[in-house]
């Protein structure tokens, strides 16, 4: 790991402030995805700062009926939220079904969102991976592709974007917010907040440097069935081969988003809107626009039949 | 002592930092990188936490993970260091009552909190529940992963308590149980070499039901 130097931020606005202040500067919050890569040198922060002590570690009522969780509140905590598991239950389905014990008491809401992605040759250093040294190439391209992307990937970088929590508040319609050094706030919904890779697969969402999340809100509870399926290498602790999100109403319409399949959780209005005629008619124009490998070719045909399972369910 | 203590992980680290730096340079002009600022000389800044009861104060360079920190500095070496990525879960302890990877912490992060290790569970005169559970149960084989194991099993008879779901848990609105399981599931984030998984989630439940 190369050195840095440490502080604790007490307000976000002073956190956004010493990251903007600094180049090569870094927040930290539960450190499970920076320094595991910090310690392979592909992130090389020179100041990191500790946003633990800001005071957004709450789960509060909003006044539109939601809820607004602070970008702090752990994995855990929001996972096993009453209110969560009540009116959001695909949200505590998709945190449970990622990580272990261990990591979710750890991960926060806001470092989760910007985990970054597993593809293991972003991982292995000696390879080249444009995301990792933009203009470098990809080696993923003519290499192991089976957990890779589908779609919405380009020619630069194929890869996914790894998390399970994620595609859970995409079909929720979340919204980050943001405050920068200058305390200016703004709020992204989660539609817009992670990037395809185009040609610049090192930028992987919309904020600006320093930027700093402070909460995820989400709207008025949706009712219906919250339904979160993952399908993985093993039954526990391995990241989504694919994954579907979904809130299933008792007509059979609803909302769809599917993991492991794209650089952001995946949710196709025309696609969704196909819903009550089953899992085909959805996947078929979800997909409409994959150009897998040969490798992975076999993620569109997995991810129409976990819809198939989520639609059993829900009718059960 | 203190002096030449000091004086010895100064040196070091002036070294490890010197090497560290020209090697850094060489990469970022091999790829072309001049962007990227250069790494500050090592930095060292004190800690205060208490661990197993003990104040402890400590002064670390700040890339000491707090897994190193026990291990090297506290020399309490009962927390093992399996991977050190987060994915085997030999390095779990308990900070402020949650068990957490040590290994993907910073110890300049932990100013402040409580840390409990395998040490601070129990003693060989007077073991602590789960202990003796592994034990009747032949919770292990090479014991390697074992510290991690009991830890992340205390804590997960304790998550059920408060209400934590799983992956497994069928009724979000229910009392969460401690079956077999939910065992297997919440203690995926440990991984055993040998193979002793069966004989953990069995000494968890007991300990689960007599409690
Ligand atoms: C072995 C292993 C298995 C895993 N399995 C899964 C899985 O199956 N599914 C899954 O979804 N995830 C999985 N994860 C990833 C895990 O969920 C993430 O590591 C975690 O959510 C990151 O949160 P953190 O708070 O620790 O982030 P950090 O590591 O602290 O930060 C991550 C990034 O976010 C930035 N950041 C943090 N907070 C803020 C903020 N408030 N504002 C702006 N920037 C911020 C940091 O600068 C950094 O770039 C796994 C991780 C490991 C190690
Ligand atoms: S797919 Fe993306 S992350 Fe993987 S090697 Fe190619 S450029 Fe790097």
């Amino acid at each position: 790991m190369r050195s840095f130097t440490y502080e604790r931020a007490k307000t976000p606005q002073q956190a956004a402030a010493a990251v903007a202040g600094t180049p090569g500067g870094k927040f930290i919050a539960g450190g499970t995805n920076l320094l595991d890569l910090m310690k392979l040198e592909i992130e090389t922060p020179v100041h990191l700062v500790d946003v633990q002590d800001v005071g957004l570690d709450r789960i509060e009522p909003t006044e539109a009926g939601g809820l607004r969780i602070g970008a702090l509140v752990s994995n855990t905590a929001l996972s096993a939220d009453a209110r969560v598991m009540r009116d959001y239950a695909v949200l505590t389905r998709a945190i449970q079904a990622g990580a272990s014990g261990q990591l979710r008491n750890k991960a926060t809401t806001g470092g989760n969102l910007l985990q970054r992605t597993r593809c293991p040759y972003f991982y292995d250093t000696n390879m080249p991976c444009n995301k990792r040294d933009p203009g470098a190439g990809c080696a993923a391209k003519d290499g192991y592709s089976r957990q890779l992307g589908v779609i919405g990937i380009s020619e630069s970088c194929i890869a996914t974007y790894p998390g399970d929590m994620a595609v859970a508040l995409r079909v929720l319609d979340a919204v980050v917010e943001t405050i920068d050094a200058d305390g200016e706030t703004r709020s992204i919904p989660i539609a817009d907040f992670h990037s395809l890779w185009g040609d610049t697969p090192h930028i992987e969402n919309v904020l600006a440097d320093g930027e700093m999340i402070t909460a995820v809100t989400l709207p008025r509870p949706l009712g219906g069935k919250h339904i979160y399926h993952k399908v993985r290498d093993r039954r526990s602790y391995a990241f989504a081969l694919v994954s579907v999100a979904a809130v299933i109403q008792p007509d059979g319409t609803g909302r769809v988003a599917f993991g492991g399949m794209a650089p952001k959780p995946w949710r196709v209005a025309a696609a969704e809107a196909a819903l009550p005629q089953g899992a085909a008619a959805v996947a078929a124009r979800a997909f409409a626009d994959a150009q897998p490998t040969d490798h992975n070719r076999y993620k569109i045909s997995l991810a129409e039949r976990t819809l198939a399972g989520v639609l059993a369910e829900a009718r059960s | 002592m203190a002096g030449p203590i000091s004086l010895k992980v100064t040196r070091r680290g002036i070294l490890a930092g010197g090497a560290m730096s020209a090697a850094v340079s060489q990469v970022a002009l091999a790829k072309g990188q001049v962007e990227t600022p250069s790494a500050p000389p090592p930095a060292h800044q004190k800690v205060r936490l208490t661990v197993n009861g003990r104040d402890r104060e400590l002064d670390v360079d700040t890339r000491v993970t707090l897994l190193d920190a026990l291990r090297e500095h506290m020399k309490l070496t009962g927390t093992k260091k399996g991977c050190d990525h987060g994915q085997c879960g030999a390095c779990t302890v308990m900070v402020n009552g949650e068990r957490i990877n040590s290994c993907l912490s910073l110890a300049v992060m932990h100013d402040g909190d409580e840390v409990t290790t395998i040490e601070g569970l129990g003693t060989p005169e007077n073991l602590h529940p789960m202990q003796d559970a592994f034990i009747e149960y032949d919770g292990y084989q090479c014991g390697y992963c074992t510290p991690g194991q009991i830890c992340s099993a205390v804590a997960v008879l304790e998550e059920i308590k408060q209400g934590v779901p799983s992956h497994v848990t069928q009724d979000l609105s229910s009392k969460m149980q401690p079956t077999n399981l939910e065992m297997r599931e919440r203690m995926s984030g440990n991984i055993c070499r040998c193979g002793a998984y069966s004989n953990i989630a069995e000494a968890m439940a007991k300990l689960a039901v007599e409690s």
